[in-house]
């Protein structure tokens, strides 16, 4: 026995490191048929611990002071040795994590990734992506630039719009009457410890769950069902180190390519990444003439101001909102289809699925706009199909025309 | 499909068209050029002339003027009005509260400046003041209607009177009609309100041209890093049938 093995014997008897080495890489089966979708949730990882590093990096000299945080983040970018590269790798990575996550989760609904047995899957990702949301929007406040301040009154005062409690929760939250000192200090408190380690946990027991069921496939059927009498290892499957680690990294280095074309010549993304208005110091004195959140989350404003207020509240606007999201943790029981993968589904849900992601884009476009009234009509009609793709689900997919599965994966 | 396609370009178009609507005063292209460092340098002198007796660039330091291939010896000697020392921030003198009375709003810094109004607003602005006796500096700007800041390079470009138009209800400035000549001649004007408007823009984010390049060597590490991954990725996957 080598000493490599020996060393490896004692953790062995004490921890299950060759054990978790293997459940979850050497040994984890996973289908031989993934396809460039499948990228998006190892880079979703990949983002996550560059945000948690840079971040790390970041706080050695941001300082969460309404006075000082504007100037901190300049000498950041000015006089810290490679400060420049840390904050636009965590301001460029905030952006890209959206982006890859979007990704995923329509990888998740051309593929049915979210039906039995992967409800739990889903549900605990739909959980990241508003730990995500939570923590975007809170770090956004950090820079204490004017979209950073006007940005956060702006939904904090949704809050508000909460009936009989409103006023005092939003007070709740902010620590103050506006925005404030004190806003910014708990804001910083939540982006770097509570909402890290939220995500953190979600996102391990979101793998857990999945290496528990196994993967999905773009074919949508069970590699499990069929298993080598021997073996017991799926037929389909195939271990994931090393061939998808060797994959993944192929898609890694596509990833950044992108990434450091993004980082190193248009860091501010036209606007987007950056918004131009956040290089003005917080004015609490002087509201900016257009507010706009940033892209990620312009879909849900619109919807937010798609609804009318009624009774003289914004609320029904804040639910629907609200609802917006609710809508996702219970895809899975509204889809009724007797097949998972876009492969093998009929033209109707195809049809929905293509309205749904034009809404959702027309959303997010007619986010970033000031409210007009034909914006306002669009709005509403991306919102109505937005919902309808949710509530009409049980319907269309019970009656769409499927085409049947196929035994095993198709390659 | 063809059709879906169309229906979906329509729902894409059509807002743009709804929405689009040019800004009022059109912007003058700046004639942006950081690698031009007798522009930037020019764009410094007159910088620290000009600007910064009333508005400060307080992440900026005067050391970080080499970049532009200065020598500390000349930084301290030429440019060196406001600060002691070369390692200090470009502060300036004037009390807040005083700038705010005298001018009705506090200068802001303009150390990114650039970032957030951007180069063709600024470069168009510095051009676009006029004579307006009315306003308390006796000084408007045709981009920033009501502005608090006077002209303050007016003993260059001279004095500028705006000629309106009737626009349907309401009077709107044609364009602008020199006077009285300053010391310089409008060609020359603009073309120092460009080397200010480059400089601006350096000052803006400093290490702009070095993350540039940058950019390409790590692009060129990655394209080279995908090729042997690449070929890795094939030679594991020559038994996966």
């Amino acid at each position: 026995m080598s000493a490599l093995q020996k060393v490896m014997g004692w953790v062995d008897d004490r921890f299950p490191l060759t054990a978790t080495y293997k459940a979850h890489l050497s040994e984890y089966y996973a289908p031989k048929n993934f396809n460039f979708w499948y990228f998006f949730g190892s880079l979703a990882l990949l983002v996550l611990v560059l945000q948690i590093v840079t971040g790390i990096f970041l706080t050695m000299n941001y300082k969460p002071d309404a006075e000082l945080a504007f100037a901190s983040v300049e000498y950041i970018m000015r006089d810290v040795e490679w400060g420049w590269l840390i904050r636009y790798m965590h301001s460029t990575g905030a952006s890209m994590f959206f982006v890859v996550v979007y990704l995923h989760m329509f990888r998740g609904l051309m593929y049915g990734s979210y039906r039995k047995p992967r409800e739990l899957i889903w549900i605990f990702g739909v959980l990241i992506y508003l730990a995500l949301m939570a923590e975007a929007f809170l770090g956004y406040l950090l820079p204490w630039g004017q979209m950073s301040f006007w940005g956060a009154q702006v939904i904090v005062n949704l809050f508000a719009a909460v009936p009989f409690i409103g006023e005092d929760l939003s007070i709740w939250i902010r620590g103050d009457f506006v925005i404030s000192d004190a806003t910014l200090n708990r804001f910083f408190a939540f982006h770097v410890i509570a909402l890290p380690l939220v995500l953190i946990a979600l996102v391990a027991v979101h793998l857990v769950a999945l290496h528990e069921v196994g993967s999905n496939n773009p074919d949508g059927v069970e590699i499990k069902k069929h298993k080598d009498p021997v073996t017991h290892i799926p037929l389909d499957g195939i271990p994931f180190h090393p061939y998808y680690t060797v994959k993944d990294i192929v898609g890694v280095i596509v990833f950044l390519m992108v990434f450091s074309a993004i980082l190193f010549f248009a860091p501010e993304m036209g606007g987007y990444f950056l918004e131009a208005a956040n290089f003005i110091p917080a004015d609490p004195l002087k509201t900016p003439e257009h507010i706009a959140p940033l892209w990620y989350f312009t879909p849900f404003y619109a919807i937010l101001r798609a609804v009318p207020p009624m009774f003289g509240s914004q609320f029904p606007g804040v639910v629907a909102m609200g609802l917006s999201i609710v809508f996702l943790f219970f895809l899975p029981w509204l889809d009724r289809s007797k097949v998972k993968s876009i492969r093998y589904r009929g033209p109707i849900y195809k049809v929905m699925l293509a309205l749904f992601i034009v809404s959702f884009i027309g959303l997010g476009y007619l986010g970033l706009l000031p409210s007009t009234p034909i914006a306002t009509i669009f709005a509403q009609i991306f919102s109505v199909i937005y919902f309808l793709f949710f509530l009409l689900m049980p319907w269309y997919t019970s009656i769409d025309k499927t085409k049947p599965e196929p035994e095993r994966v198709t390659g | 499909m063809k059709r879906l396609k169309n229906f979906i370009f329509l729902l894409a178009a059509a807002p743009v068209v709804a929405f689009a609507s040019g800004p009022a005063v059109p912007l003058d292209k700046a004639p942006v050029n950081l690698s031009d460092q007798d522009s930037l340098q020019r764009g410094a002198r007159l910088f620290v002339n000009y600007c910064l007796n009333c508005h400060s660039a307080s992440s900026m330091r005067y050391t970080r003027l080499q970049d532009l291939g200065l020598t500390e010896e000349q930084i301290k000697e030429n440019l060196l009005f406001a600060a002691e020392k070369p390692g200090e921030t470009m502060k300036v003198g004037m009390d807040k509260k005083d700038a705010k009375t005298w001018f009705g709003a506090t200068p802001p810094d303009l150390s990114v400046i650039a970032r957030s109004r951007g180069a063709d607003w600024l470069y168009t602005y510095l051009r676009s003041f006029y004579r307006d006796d009315s306003r308390p500096t006796a000084w408007n700007n045709a981009v920033f209607d009501k502005v608090g800041m006077p002209h303050v390079l007016w003993d260059l470009q001279g004095e500028m009177v705006a000629v309106h138009k009737k626009e349907g209800e309401h009077e709107v400035i044609e364009r602008l009609e020199l006077v009285k000549p300053g010391s310089v001649t409008l060609a020359e004007y603009d073309a120092m309100v460009g080397d200010l408007v480059n400089y601006l823009v350096w000052m803006g984010e400093p290490e702009q041209l070095k993350r540039k390049q940058l950019g390409l060597i790590v692009l060129a590490f990655l394209a080279f890093f995908f090729v042997v991954a690449y070929y890795l990725k094939k030679e594991f996957w020559k038994d996966v049938h």
